[in-house]
């Protein structure tokens, strides 16, 4: 029934262009990592780039914001208003918002970028005060901020008009967890909003004499981890709504999948201070609170975990499988979509895994900003999400091209690779996070490597699991490529919608209500950062002048 | 409710009380670990203006002293790109308490094989004690990206066979 929306062309469009952005992104912040690992083994390639990358940490600052913000925030952009509007089966309540918005982010965007590219906001995604960066980069990135809420409201004006003709009928599933996805996405965000707006921009436009730093880190975290979810959550759509279509399987519970989404969207936010644990300024008992919500947090993963494996076993079992573990051979592995987000999955579960070990309260204090953290959120956001984003478009890119995807074989090929070379790299960083190797640093260059031989001796594997990775990532660059431009095939693709096995009306009516769960996430928040945040504006002093430390 | 729907229910429970069940026990581990082990996280201790730390004690002073038979406080200010002292000597089995700022941008203050861990944020005191049995040299790093001498901002701990004694 919904390849049967003809009237969503402009939606389509603005995926893809929303899309075709984000790619960029990943293309150039990939090239980025490749330069990272390479350095960290030994082979130093800035010398010979410089003035285009001014330093290591020029080019770490374009790998950050490239991947996490703009990689991320752009591919979700389209595929959410994607989802959403074939879901609902009929087109953005406000096109000229919905063009609006598109036009708001790509300037925000390119705001944002240029002074990077002047060496002028060598900043990190972090951006923490008293650095001071380019005021453009901050404007740029509120805007990119304002574009996602805006998409929000889009498509809560189209859940109304979609409700007004549907009164008493379950929400789609992919339709409501895109709208909770970005509802969430809107809560957290705030924080974020409040450190630009009332911290950052004055002060890199020098209305203030200096920034108070620590508050500037609180607001910043308590939007940094529920990020995390927005990066996740679609990815997770797909998995519930689509992987279970393409294993040839039936959602195992609809209910509970919404019963997820629903957790994610009132417990993902207060949770922010774990990333906090050893700053000084925050007392141990708010931490503490802080670091329960977030085992709160994992337990929705859990159940995730669960419904879309016994998903994909049904599909497996419906293919013939038999026995215990007969059914995984049985499942779709020649189909480049389901196998790059199958293994996305393996590997983010080892990173839900260790991120356990980043939420402990006080084992935190043995891996907080060594290399572990880099090779969890490697597993996590760069393998998870984009391992699934990625499977994604071995689909989408075909449908919205009307062109079949350029080879499946490379397709095939490119997700184990990723698995090879991820697998290596984000091993070696956790072992090296282990044995203190600080993150974010010019490991191969820094004054102290010498005295390390226990480093020396792993290093070499983050650069050979890079430059695994950076062929994975090529691959799927030129097979994408190559179907948008040499595509000659047509595509005979459907936008996969799983039916369930325990379906939404065997779940109770209050699941489908709003005002309640809002009404618990924002008491939540209240009651886990309402006092830490009060004591923090109390005690503000904005008085640590900004530099340029680059 | 057919048994279809009946076997989903029990399958879901299977799987949600368990779910429940582990973070849960993971979580009364962590704190029975880190209140019954005393491991304590920095935490509030007062503010100062990074610009006077000359004429702010401790900060005037920075180095290491005794304060009791065996227990030593180490006064650190982190800068671009820098520890200020870089060498704290101590002698084995004491126990030390990290006092440390920054003076400019966040720094990180890690220690090799010991449980200090923490940030320094201009404006903040962190605090942290840990104590040293084994001699040797233990790394001291700064673990928070601080502009692009970041990768030389390194110290030392050096704990010393005790018997030879002596703070410096």
């Amino acid at each position: 029934m919904r390849e049967a929306v003809p009237a969503l062309g402009l939606e389509n469009r603005l995926a893809a262009y929303y899309i075709a952005i984000g790619l960029l992104a990943l293309a150039v912040g990939g090239l980025m990592g490749l330069l990272q690992a390479l350095q960290h083994s030994g082979i130093n390639l800035y010398p010979y780039l410089y003035p285009v990358l001014a330093s290591y940490y020029h080019g770490l600052t374009y790998h950050g914001v490239l991947m996490v913000l703009v990689w991320t925030t752009f591919f979700i952009s389209g595929f959410l208003i994607f989802v959403a509007t074939h879901s609902f089966g009929r087109p953005l309540a406000s096109p000229s918002l919905g063009k609006f918005t598109f036009g708001l982010m790509v300037v925000g965007l390119l705001l944002a970028v240029w002074p990077i590219a002047t060496n002028d906001a060598t900043v990190l995604f972090t951006f923490y005060p008293p650095m001071r960066a380019h005021p453009a980069f901050y404007i740029g990135l509120t805007m990119v901020v304002v574009g996602t809420w805006l998409i929000l409201l889009n498509l809560v004006l189209t859940y109304r008009q979609w409700r007004a003709e549907n009164p008493g009928v379950r929400t789609p599933l992919p339709a409501f967890m895109a709208v909770v996805t970005l509802a969430m996405w809107f809560i957290a965000s705030l924080g974020v909003a409040l450190e630009m707006l009332a911290i950052l921009i004055p002060f890199s436009l020098g209305l203030t004499s200096g920034a108070d730093p620590l508050l500037a880190r609180t607001l910043f975290w308590f939007t940094g981890h529920p990020i995390v979810y927005f990066w996740l959550l679609p990815a997770y759509i797909s998995w519930y709504t689509m992987i279970p279509k393409q294993a040839g399987g039936k959602l195992f519970s609809d209910p509970l999948a919404r019963v997820s989404f629903l957790l994610f969207l009132f417990l993902s936010t207060p949770v922010g201070l774990h990333h906090q644990f050893t700053d000084p300024g925050v007392g141990e008992l708010w931490k503490f609170l802080q670091a329960i919500f977030t085992f709160g947090v994992f337990f929705p993963s859990l159940l995730t975990f669960f419904n879309v494996v016994a998903s994909v076993e049904l599909g497996g079992r419906a293919r013939g499988g038999r026995g215990w573990l007969g059914w995984i051979p049985r499942l779709p592995w020649s189909d480049p979509s389901f196998t790059a987000q199958a293994l996305g999955m393996v590997l983010f579960a080892f990173g839900g895994i260790g991120g356990l070990v980043n939420a402990s309260y006080n084992v935190n204090l043995v891996v907080h900003n060594t290399m572990w953290v880099v090779g969890h959120f490697h597993l996590t956001v760069g393998s998870g999400v984009t391992l699934t984003f990625m499977g994604i478009l071995y689909w989408l890119v075909p449908y919205l091209t009307g062109r079949a995807l350029w080879s499946r074989p490379l397709g095939l090929v490119q997700p184990w690779l990723w698995l090879v070379g991820m697998g290596l790299m984000s091993f070696a960083q956790h072992w090296l996070g282990l044995l203190d190797m600080p993150r974010r640093t010019m490991v191969g260059s820094a004054a102290y490597l010498p005295l390390r031989p226990d480093w020396q001796a792993l290093l070499p594997l983050v650069g050979i699991g890079g430059v695994i990775l950076f062929t994975s990532g090529l691959l799927f660059f030129v097979n994408i490529v190559m179907t948008w431009v040499a595509g000659r095939r047509p595509a005979r693709v459907e936008v996969p919608v799983a039916e369930a096995l325990h379906g939404p009306e065997t779940g109770p009516v209050v699941l489908d209500r709003w005002r309640p769960w809002l009404t618990v996430a924002l008491a939540l928040i209240i009651f886990a950062y309402g006092p830490v945040l009060a004591m923090l504006v109390a005690s503000a002093a904005f008085n640590v002048p900004g530099v340029r430390v680059w | 409710m057919n048994r279809n729907n009946l076997s989903v229910y029990i399958y879901e429970l299977a799987w949600i009380l368990p779910s429940i069940a582990i973070p849960v026990s993971m979580l009364v581990a962590i704190a029975l670990s880190a209140f019954a082990m005393g491991i304590h996280l920095p935490g509030p201790e007062g503010r100062l203006d990074p610009a006077r730390l000359d004429s702010t004690p401790p900060f005037d002073k920075p180095g290491v002293r005794q304060v009791g038979p065996g227990r030593y406080e180490a006064v650190v200010i982190g800068q671009i790109w820098r520890f200020t002292p870089n060498e704290i000597r101590v002698p084995a089995g004491s126990e030390v308490t990290f006092i440390a700022t920054s003076r400019d941008v966040v720094h990180g203050f890690k220690i090799q094989d010991s449980p200090v861990n923490m940030m320094l944020i201009p404006g903040q005191v962190s605090r942290l004690s840990a104590r040293f049995d084994r001699p040797g040299e233990y790394l001291l790093v700064c673990h928070e990206y601080c502009g692009t001498g970041h990768h030389v901002m390194f110290g030392k701990v050096i704990v010393e066979p005790s018997g030879q004694g002596g703070s410096r």
